[in-house]
């Protein structure tokens, strides 16, 4: 029922892109992302469409794996494309009743949309390919700097893992839920809104026990093992760079730089 | 109001690389009346399957039929079907919800869209069947015991007054104690209600004790289909899929490895301990030494003053 969000899961295969650091992905994917907002020319999505598909091939991850995960923010989407869609203002298209379609409106549209998919590909191919707790190390490793200020790096890093780590679990936990509810003659399908309001209460009751109870064991499972935060903690497989990573880092930098001179030109 | 399954077969994540065959090709028929335990090693398929008996997963391929209808026909109302099969998931105390125990036994009847009062009545007899005491009845399910919370949430099954009733590892987590005391209100729920109990277990000493008909799973498909006798018969064949015959078969069996002519089927530590006491003259002179009966409701056959203790004791470590 919700196996259909891949959004922060990791696909166990072995690839070149699986065995990049993690702090290359992680940069990679922010830089990736800020190309996203650089670019505005259709050339320059062409160049982040060939980027994004390199990666995807070899990293040996299915292209319907990645694209069931799309199934779930289809709705934010769509709703996205349809608030451009009429609330630019240009010159008009088509009108229909009070509202007009301008020619900016649809190439803003589909723009928005086609970053969206790429900006959700991206990020979820990093999660699919780094397991969350290489994603907390490099995390931890990246805002490292930070830490001179007082920010609590350690902590939000492994708040982050954390909460990656549960995704999985609270859906097949809902998933669970539902069935037992269901058993007892709950219909969750209902077309009516306020009976699909109310029928969420059985659902989310137990959820949410059943989160805070996991929380908890796992609060105390790490106290018996005398976590205490992130001062002075040394790591068992410390991130080192390797020639592939800086090859990687160079793929990227040409990758930017053509979406830098794209924008100008 | 028998279930019969027609060749199912489930597959998990269908099309995709993931794709997992749970279930291949299952018949079986699940006549009145019968209590059913369903045994199989983790990941053997038991709780596919039995969450395929009320509707929950529908299978990939093959048909199940209630009462002669078939449950994937257009039309065919599967909430009732789910009524009619009511299942009790592992740790059911986990979908508790309401503010107070009565409050959520009565949301299966309520779902039924049976009047008020009749859930009520409905809800106030489930929880008598589970001997869940009455001043607990206001209070939160939160509140309750987990043992407690465990009757609790079964009742909230039995409020819909299911013809069979499948319990997924109805007695995981709990204590030997809480586990006997579950098991005997199964039993004694049947006999009250008429009901079809379908048991899923881990423990080959509960099935032995409290079926009638075994089923085995293994890899999807169903190895076995007997008497607990003629299933425990087959020990053997039980180990290599990660399974076990209960501790009395391996005893009968060595004893009868001795020589002593006991009963093979002797499944329970009951039935052992009459088998064994039935025989303690041969054994005594199988062995040479000189065991004895002690203890409330066994045969005495000779007092003596060293003190010796009781005799399976002794002759699971002869």
């Amino acid at each position: 029922m919700l196996k259909e969000i891949t959004i922060g899961q990791y696909y166990q295969t072995d690839s070149v892109i699986h065995r990049l650091d993690p702090r290359v992905k992680l940069i990679a994917t922010f830089a990736y992302i800020i190309s996203l907002f650089v670019v505005h020319s259709w050339t320059g999505y062409l160049v982040a469409a060939l980027a994004v598909g390199v990666v995807i091939a070899a990293s040996h991850v299915p292209f319907g794996y990645i694209m069931r995960g799309m199934k779930a923010v289809i709705m934010i989407l769509m709703v996205t494309v349809v608030f451009n869609l009429f609330l630019t203002e240009g010159t008009p298209l088509v009108h229909i009743w009070k509202l007009t379609i301008t020619y900016e409106g649809v190439d803003f549209a589909a723009k928005m949309a086609v970053r969206l998919i790429f900006l959700i590909i991206g990020s979820s191919l990093m999660t699919l390919t780094t397991t969350p707790n290489q994603l907390t190390d490099a995390l931890e490793d990246v805002l490292g700097p930070l830490k001179r200020i007082h920010v609590p790096v350690h902590e939000i890093a492994m708040m982050m893992s954390i909460a990656l780590r549960f995704i999985p679990i609270l859906m097949e936990e809902t998933d669970k839920i539902m069935k037992a509810q269901m058993a007892r003659g709950a219909d969750f399908d209902s077309r009516n809104l306020m009976k699909k309001i109310q029928s969420l209460v059985p659902l989310l009751v137990p959820l949410f026990i059943s989160a805070f109870r996991r929380a908890n064991d796992l609060a105390m499972a790490m106290e018996a093992r005398c976590y205490r935060g992130g001062e002075g903690r040394t790591k068992m497989k410390p991130l080192v760079y390797r020639k592939r990573d800086y090859a990687a880092y160079a793929g990227l930098a040409v990758y930017f730089a053509v979406c830098v001179v794209l924008c100008y030109v | 109001m028998s279930l019969r399954i027609e060749d199912i077969t489930y597959v998990y994540d269908q099309g995709t690389a993931m794709a997992v065959n749970a279930l291949n090709h299952i018949s079986v028929e699940i006549p009145d009346g019968q209590f059913i335990g369903l045994v199989g090693h983790t990941g053997s398929g038991k709780s596919t399957f039995v969450q395929m008996l009320n509707g929950l997963l529908l299978p990939s391929s093959g048909h199940i039929y209630w009462d002669g209808q078939d449950i994937q026909a257009d039309g065919f109302d599967r909430k009732r079907l789910r009524a009619n099969v009511g299942l009790v998931f592992q740790y059911p105390e986990h979908q508790l919800f309401e503010s107070d125990v009565l409050a959520d036994v009565m949301f299966g009847p309520k779902n039924l869209e049976l009047p008020a009062e009749e859930c009520r009545k409905r809800a106030e007899e489930a929880l008598m069947q589970v001997q869940l005491p009455k001043e607990c009845w206001e209070m939160s399910p939160f509140d309750l015991s987990g043992g407690q919370k465990r009757r609790a949430a079964i009742a909230g099954v039995l409020a819909m007054h299911p013809r069979i009733l499948i319990l997924d590892e109805p007695t995981a987590g709990l204590d030997p104690r809480g586990r006997d005391e579950i098991l005997e209100m199964v039993r004694r729920m049947k006999e009250n209600l008429h009901m079809t109990i379908v048991l899923v277990s881990h423990s080959m000493d509960d099935v032995a004790e409290y079926t009638d008909r075994i089923l085995v799973m293994n890899a999807g498909s169903i190895l076995m289909d007997g008497t607990p006798e003629e299933v425990f018969a087959r020990y053997e064949e039980l180990e290599p899929i990660g399974l076990a015959a209960p501790q009395m078969v391996y005893i009968m069996q060595y004893l009868r490895g001795l020589g002593l002519p006991v009963n093979p089927n002797a499944l329970t530590v009951e039935a052992g301990k009459e088998e064994i006491l039935s025989h303690i003259a041969d054994l005594n002179a199988l062995t040479g030494k000189n065991f004895h009966a002690v203890g409330t409701g066994a045969v005495r056959t000779r007092k003596q003053p060293q003190g010796k203790t009781k005799a399976e004791g002794e002759t699971v470590h002869a």
